[in-house]
């Protein structure tokens, strides 16, 4: 199993391995995935939903009957981790879609994970229980309370084993913390703290405790009028327990020590690429607007994704990336169309390989793309039910910018853009990726000979 | 077949823009080869309008997306300065009929402009709530007729103010007699006489305090009847 390094070298063939969700096209809107995300063994794969919930899938272990094929992701369980809530006091309803999962490295038999909506961040135990205590004194086979005074003998009460069950509980609430809307949650490395970032606020917060969080970025302005930029995401170095990064609404990403001082108003670093003049438009901020930061697991690197492209930055070059990746440039004539249809608004993510080798991002017409940093090739994949026979192998797909439209290209206008992979995630150490298309959560593998 | 969601009277206005302002192909036609240029100075006025609609719409959402609003304002900002002129008269003719005009609009609505005042102020415990959470950022004219290089900052609930303001000049105040004002912002309600309210961190519109000309009356009237589905909380289907 390479985990990514060179895997490009002799040209990764992507098949199909899974999709879950249903085949139905008329989506329930609670369906929606609203985020992916991989623990750090790789061993479960979690999705949230618009509906509020958690599936989260395990890995099957290997048989040995069947080498080539590998390990299956199958659910491990199902909550409710959101309930759609009303402020009274503004008379708001605060949606119960799941923005983001981020789990906890693990530490005993227990998975930790945090998921949250737009206000309420939350601390998830999933836990196995396959023994039930049996032989209680005070309560007989079936619960019921017993009459002490019929007890005459005292018994141990013994653990029998039984099905393996599930569970998911709460162990902690973070709320009311945050005014707007909450876009992103970072685990710190010293696995005691993580932050919460909305609009305007980032706070940090002890895992222990609730009741409290302390606000580590404040960007709004005295005058609301005065406004005019917005927190997109925001993450904790891997390794720098002290340093974060968010970006911005106007393609800007700020580097922040928490050692300098208690609020991070003033960064440390301050990334920003100069506006290319000759493709300045009215919608030039808006597509530079950053929809997702992430760390490289070296530490060494940021990658953002704005509207049109992916931007790897080095942390001690902050005037420009050193690297850009064309996600899908043909939009850039298209861009008020989408502009009125909303889809210029539309916030991708972007993700890493094991090995920080190859960066993913989604696009529209349920196609994504990888980059290999190394050999600059990039491919374009599909998710699609007509591509999910097992084991069938990925066929790059190409976009027609005008001109002849070859065989198998599909021309910029033929595209849907309601279809769109907004959430993608890398297993942390092989290469199987996980896709969210709509409501189906795709799995796919490279080829093993 | 891209453009999905059918905002279909706006596009049939962009097809007509299209025929008007020749401006409007560049942005139609990806063969066009201004498009790999720089883009024209002016926008049309189409897309203006488009991104005030925006603007509108996601102000009138119960609990806006900030990022989605600060960039359509920041667009706004944009297309308005290329759009307008660099001297700082605006461009329409204060029509010395603006009073009577409020006066008619006055008189023949209102019961509803009354109605939607009385449900101002019930609400206002919500306009606070959305002074702390997203704030309508709107400091632009009316849409469409650009009033100048650099109009004063106007909050939405600002927009409010100098139209109640001359509500209350018509001697409403009986109706609000016995409500304690003291926990409004004062600032709201500003009567007209003092031209449009700016803050005191106003930016670069300090100097501006243009007269509420015929067509910013309209909208300001628009956004009072507006207002209504603004203060409405959430039906329970939502």
């Amino acid at each position: 199993m390479i985990p990514g390094i060179g895997a490009f070298t002799r040209d990764t063939l992507w098949c199909f391995s899974q999709v879950k969700g249903t085949m139905e096209t008329g989506t329930t809107e609670a369906d929606i995935i609203s985020t992916v995300e991989f623990n750090h063994t790789g061993e479960l794969l979690a999705t949230g939903d618009k509906g509020g919930r958690v599936v989260i899938f395990q890995r099957e272990q290997e048989s040995k009957n069947q080498v080539h094929r590998r390990g299956e992701y199958n659910v491990y369980s199902t909550f409710q981790s959101h309930e759609p809530e009303f402020d009274y006091l503004k008379s708001l309803e605060i949606e119960e879609k799941i923005n983001k999962i981020r789990w906890l490295p693990q530490q005993n038999a227990a998975y930790f994970l945090l998921s949250t909506n737009d206000k309420t961040v939350k601390l998830w135990k999933v836990s196995e229980r396959d023994k039930r205590p049996e032989g209680y004194n005070l309560k007989d086979e079936e619960g019921r309370l017993r009459d002490p005074a019929t007890i005459t003998t005292l018994r141990v009460p013994v653990l029998r084993p039984m099905d393996l069950m599930v569970e998911a509980t709460p162990r902690r609430v973070f709320a009311n913390a945050h005014t707007y809307h909450i876009n992103s949650i970072s685990v710190n490395s010293d696995y005691e703290t993580y932050m919460s970032a909305d609009d305007l606020r980032i706070n940090l917060w002890n895992f222990e405790i609730t009741n409290q969080s302390f606000n580590i970025v404040d960007i709004k302005p005295a005058n609301m009028e005065e406004l005019t930029e917005v927190i997109t995401a925001a993450e904790f170095h891997p390794h720098h327990c002290n340093t974060f990064v968010y970006s911005s609404s106007k393609g800007t990403i700020r580097l922040c020590d928490m050692r300098a001082s208690a609020l991070c108003d003033r960064h440390t670093k301050f990334f920003e690429e100069p506006e290319d003049p000759s493709n300045r438009s009215f919608f030039s901020e808006i597509i530079s607007s950053i929809s997702d930061v992430k760390f490289s697991h070296s530490g060494r690197y940021i990658m953002t994704r704005d509207y049109l492209t992916v931007k790897v930055w080095d942390l001690n070059m902050e005037n420009r990336p050193i690297e850009t990746y064309q996600v899908h440039d043909y939009l850039r004539s298209k861009l008020c169309s989408l502009y009125e249809n909303d889809c210029i608004f539309d916030k991708f993510e972007c993700v890493w390989n094991g090995s920080d080798s190859v960066i993913m991002t989604g696009s529209y017409n349920n196609f994504f793309r990888m980059f290999d940093r190394n050999t600059k090739r990039d491919v374009t994949l599909e998710a699609s039910r007509e591509n999910s026979k097992p084991r069938a192998i990925l066929k790059p797909r190409k976009v027609c910018v005008g001109g002849k439209r070859r065989k198998d290209e599909i021309s910029v206008d033929s595209l849907d853009f309601s279809k769109k992979i907004l959430h993608t995630a890398w297993h942390p150490s092989e290469n199987i990726i996980a896709v969210a298309a709509t409501n189906n959560l795709y799995i796919f593998q490279d080829k093993v000979n | 077949m891209m453009l999905s969601k059918g905002l279909k009277r706006k596009r049939e206005e962009e097809e007509e823009g299209k025929e008007a302002l020749a401006v409007d192909t560049w942005w139609l036609d990806p063969g066009h080869p201004a498009v790999a240029q720089a883009p024209p100075a002016v926008a049309s006025s189409s897309l203006f309008d488009l991104s005030v609609l925006k603007l509108h719409h996601s102000l009138r959402q119960s609990e806006p997306d900030l990022r989605h609003l600060v960039l359509v304002v920041n667009t706004l900002r944009r297309i308005q300065a290329s759009m307008a002129p660099t001297a700082a008269l605006p461009p329409v003719p204060s029509p010395p009929t603006a009073p009577s005009i409020a006066d008619n609009l006055l008189a023949s609505s209102d019961a509803a402009l009354s109605a939607s005042m009385a449900s101002l102020l019930e609400d206002l415990s919500h306009i606070e709530g959305l002074s702390q959470a997203p704030q309508p950022l709107v400091d632009e004219g009316p849409p469409g007729r650009p009033t100048g290089g650099a109009p004063p900052s106007l909050g939405a609930l600002d927009l409010l103010g100098p139209a109640t303001g001359c509500l209350l000049d018509d001697g409403l105040e009986g109706l609000f007699e016995d409500i304690d004002t003291s926990m409004y912002d004062s600032e709201l309600w500003a009567p007209a006489s003092e031209g449009h309210k700016s803050s005191p961190e106003d930016g670069p519109g300090k100097e501006e305090a243009p007269e509420l000309d015929e067509a910013e009356l309209d909208y300001l009237m628009d956004v009072l009847v507006g207002t209504q589905a603004l203060e409405r909380p959430p039906g329970p289907g939502r």
